[in-house]
């Protein structure tokens, strides 16, 4: 296990103690309680994750990076900017693989404007962020709507990439 | 007379009902307040898809690789899917501490429909600062949906959880695509967890308005 893992369900499962602790002191009932309901949760939600899980290494080999590399390409303007968010809608697998794409994208000649369009249009949009983790644990409704509303943002961060420029 | 007779034959039973109730009743009362459940998710379309998404890309895996190509993934997601679940189960606690220790009232009025722009900033606020990863954001922003906090404070707080969380940033950001390109980007994505959640209300008010429907 990584340090960075260890951090992670460090400040995790503290800050599932530290709740727990406030709950307790609320009463032995809502403590019960929220257990309860979280771990009711757990159940309805493991399925998802595994679908979701053991899914995406089969979705992420059939879309191999180097193809999303290509829509990452040097075009310039508006449609590469296009590109870019399709291709950041389109990036499976974890953070690793998506900034290491706008790294790539970066090095080969990508403008700024466009990686950064392609690295927003990820953060929000990734399909399958969205199928893995949001959509198991959020209303189905939240997500298509939180996903349609989230559309204009990686152009309007392009935008003004390209009015600020690049330091 | 007979109104009388009727009034005394109820009396009886009335005192016992009295001195019942408020040993008994909490839990029904409890459910009969508009407390909010989460409710439960069908197997709705959206799992459907992804499922018929997953066999098709399986079974591309399987025509290219061969069912050596299929085991090798499938082992490796184990793996993984195996790591994840102790952090998913936190993750679903957090949320069924926090729809049961925050008071109702209060998210709504703080990040309900009518919080306007404060609302949007506490959310985004929220979701920088939060600390894991999905298993948390998700839970949390489910959590909070149940207990008041309108589409658009919760849109605020999950864009801005995944554009400037400090989290995936620090962890996989800086050390890819070095400090200034992650900072500049940071920069320019300040502004977008307000305006999207801001958009999240505008369209929500145009395309409910009268609350959202009950599923």
């Amino acid at each position: 296990m990584t340090a960075s893992a260890l951090i992670i369900d460090i400040t995790l499962w503290g800050s599932v103690a530290i709740l727990g602790l406030m709950a307790w002191r609320r009463g032995r009932v809502v403590l019960v309680s929220s257990v309860r309901e979280g771990s009711i949760d757990f159940i309805n939600i493991v399925p998802r994750i595994a679908l979701g899980v053991i899914g995406s290494g089969y979705i992420a080999a059939v879309i191999p990076p180097d193809v999303i590399t290509g829509w990452l390409g040097p075009d310039s303007g508006w449609f590469g900017v296009l590109m870019a968010v399709i291709a950041g809608a389109a990036t499976p697998g974890g953070p690793v693989v998506g900034f290491s794409i706008g790294a790539v994208a970066l090095k080969v000649g990508g403008g700024p404007p466009q990686v950064i369009a392609y690295v927003v249009a990820w953060a929000l949009f990734a399909f399958q962020r969205m199928i893995l983790w949001e959509i198991p644990f959020m209303p189905a409704r939240f997500v298509w709507f939180r996903a349609a509303v989230s559309l204009p943002f990686p152009f309007l961060a392009a935008a003004i990439a390209m009015v600020i420029g690049k330091p | 007379m007979v109104g009388l007779s009727r009034v005394d034959s109820h009396l009886p039973s009335n005192p016992q009902a009295l001195s019942e109730l408020p040993i008994t009743d909490p839990a029904p009362a409890d459910d009969a307040e508009p407390k909010p459940r989460r409710a439960r998710k069908p197997v709705g379309w959206s799992m459907i898809f992804i499922a018929v998404l997953v066999a098709v890309c399986a079974a591309r895996v399987w025509r290219r690789d061969g069912i050596d190509g299929v085991l090798n993934i499938l082992t490796h997601d184990l793996w993984l899917f195996g790591e994840i679940v102790p952090r998913v189960l936190a993750g679903c606690l957090l949320g069924g501490f926090i729809a049961e220790i925050l008071p109702h009232d209060k998210v709504s009025r703080s990040l309900g429909p009518k919080s306007g722009l404060k609302g949007l900033l506490i959310g985004t606020a929220f979701g920088a600062i939060l600390p894991g990863g999905p298993f948390t954001a998700y839970p949390v922003a489910a959590a909070l949906l149940t207990v008041g906090a309108d589409f658009g404070a919760t849109i605020a707080m999950v864009v801005s959880w995944t554009l400037i969380g400090y989290g995936r940033a620090v962890a996989w950001e800086l050390p890819i695509l070095g400090t200034e390109f992650t900072l500049w980007r940071i920069v320019i994505s300040l502004p977008i967890p307000v305006l999207a959640g801001w958009l999240g209300r505008v369209v929500f008010v145009r395309m409910y308005p009268k609350g959202e429907p009950s599923e």
